[in-house]
C-alpha cells in the first residue's frame, strides 16, 4: 500500500513541478492522471503496483467531495438571486452535450 | 455543547451519514437519492441546528478533501485500461467527444450570460458535465466558485441518468456505443451508472465519455472561455 501511495503521489508531485515549471492552467491532478497512465501504457509501472489504492479512490470518490458540497451553505444568496440562469443553462446544455456528442459519433463511424 | 464541533467527531459523523446515504441509496434504488447531495444537506442542517461555523467544519472537511487529487490521479488506470479501445475507434470518439465538450462549454455560457447569471457564476457552471473532482480543480483554475460547481455537477448528472435514454431516443441516437458514449459525456459518473445498468458494453462507453471528456474539459475550458468573452 505505501509503494502504490508513492506511485500516486508521485505522479501528482510530477503534475504539481510541471504546473509550477511551465505556469500552464491545468489542474495538476489531470497532469497527474495522464502521467500515471503513460507509465503504465509504457511498463514503467505495473498495474498490479497501483491497482488496490487506484480502485479504492475511485471507487469511493464521491466521498471525497461531501465536504465542497456542505461549502456550499456559504453560497446560498447567490443560489437564490441566480437559481433560474443556473438551472435552465445546466438542463438545456446537458441536453445539447447529449444530442451532439451522439450525433456526431453515429455520423462519423460512418466515415471512418 | 462544545464537543458537537470537534474535528474527529464531524469526521465520524461525515463517515457514517455518507455510510448510511450509500445504504439509503441502493435499497430504494432512487438515483436521485444521491449519497453526496444527501450528506451535504445533513451535515448542513446539522452546522445549522447546532450553530456551527463552516470554518469549524472545514477543519475535518480538509482531511477528506485532501485526497481528491490523489483520487484524480487513480482515473489514470482506467483510462490506461480503456487505451486499446481508445486506439481502435480513436477518430469518431476523438471528433465526438470535442464537439460534445466545446459545445457543453459554449451552450451553458451562453445562456446563463443571456439570463442575467454573473461572471462568476457563469465560470462556475462552464465545466457542469465532467466529473465533480474534475470539474471542481477547472472551476478553480478559471476563477469560479468550486463549491457552486460541485452542486451543478452532482444536479446535471441526476438530470442525464433520469432524462438521459428518453433524450436519445427522441433524437434518434440509436447505437449503444453513441448512447453509452453520450451519457457518460453529458452526465459524467451518474450516467456512466446508469447505462452500466443497461449494460457492461454501454457502461464502458459511457466511462470513456467521462474520461475523454473530462481530460478535454480540463484543457479547453480556459482557452474555449477566453474565445467567447
Amino acid at each position: 500500500m505505501v509503494l502504490q501511495c508513492a506511485i500516486i503521489f508521485g505522479c501528482l508531485a510530477l503534475g504539481e513541478l510541471l504546473v509550477w515549471l511551465t505556469g500552464i492552467k491545468l489542474p495538476s491532478s489531470i497532469i497527474g492522471m495522464l502521467i500515471l497512465a503513460f507509465l503504465l501504457q509504457v511498463k514503467a509501472v505495473k498495474l498490479r503496483q497501483v491497482e488496490g489504492m487506484a480502485n479504492f479512490l475511485v471507487k469511493n470518490f464521491g466521498f471525497f467531495f461531501v465536504p465542497a458540497a456542505v461549502s456550499l451553505m456559504l453560497y446560498f444568496d447567490i443560489i437564490r438571486a441566480q437559481w433560474l440562469p443556473i438551472l435552465v443553462a445546466s438542463a438545456v446544455s446537458t441536453v445539447v452535450v447529449l444530442v451532439v456528442t451522439g450525433w456526431i459519433h453515429q455520423i462519423s463511424r460512418k466515415f471512418f | 455543547m462544545e464537543f458537537l464541533s470537534n474535528t474527529y467527531f464531524m469526521l465520524a459523523l461525515t463517515f457514517a451519514v455518507y455510510a448510511a446515504s450509500q445504504i439509503l441509496q441502493s435499497r430504494t434504488g432512487w438515483s436521485f437519492l444521491n449519497p453526496i447531495l444527501i450528506s451535504a444537506i445533513i451535515i448542513i442542517a446539522y452546522l445549522k441546528v447546532n450553530d456551527i461555523d463552516i470554518d469549524n467544519y472545514n477543519e475535518s472537511g480538509r482531511y477528506i478533501e485532501f485526497w481528491l487529487k490523489p483520487a484524480i490521479v487513480a482515473l489514470g488506470v482506467p483510462l490506461y485500461k480503456q487505451l486499446s479501445t481508445i486506439r481502435k475507434q480513436l477518430l469518431p470518439l476523438l471528433i465526438s467527444e470535442l464537439a460534445g465538450c466545446v459545445v457543453g462549454i459554449i451552450s451553458v455560457v451562453l445562456i446563463a450570460r443571456f439570463l442575467g447569471a454573473t461572471q462568476e457564476v457563469i465560470l462556475s457552471l462552464a465545466a457542469k458535465s465532467v466529473t465533480t473532482p474534475i470539474a471542481m480543480e477547472v472551476t478553480k483554475t478559471v476563477g469560479g466558485i468550486p463549491s457552486l460547481t460541485a452542486a451543478v455537477v452532482i444536479c446535471v448528472g441526476i438530470f442525464g441518468g433520469l432524462a438521459g435514454f428518453r433524450v436519445m431516443r427522441m433524437s434518434h441516437i440509436g447505437s449503444p456505443i453513441a448512447q453509452g458514449l453520450s451519457l457518460g459525456t453529458a452526465a459524467h459518473a451518474l450516467g456512466t451508472s446508469r447505462a452500466m445498468d443497461v449494460s457492461d458494453k454501454y457502461g464502458a462507453f459511457a466511462s470513456l465519455g467521462l474520461t475523454i471528456n473530462g481530460i478535454f474539459t480540463a484543457l479547453l475550458t480556459p482557452t474555449v472561455l477566453s474565445l467567447i468573452d
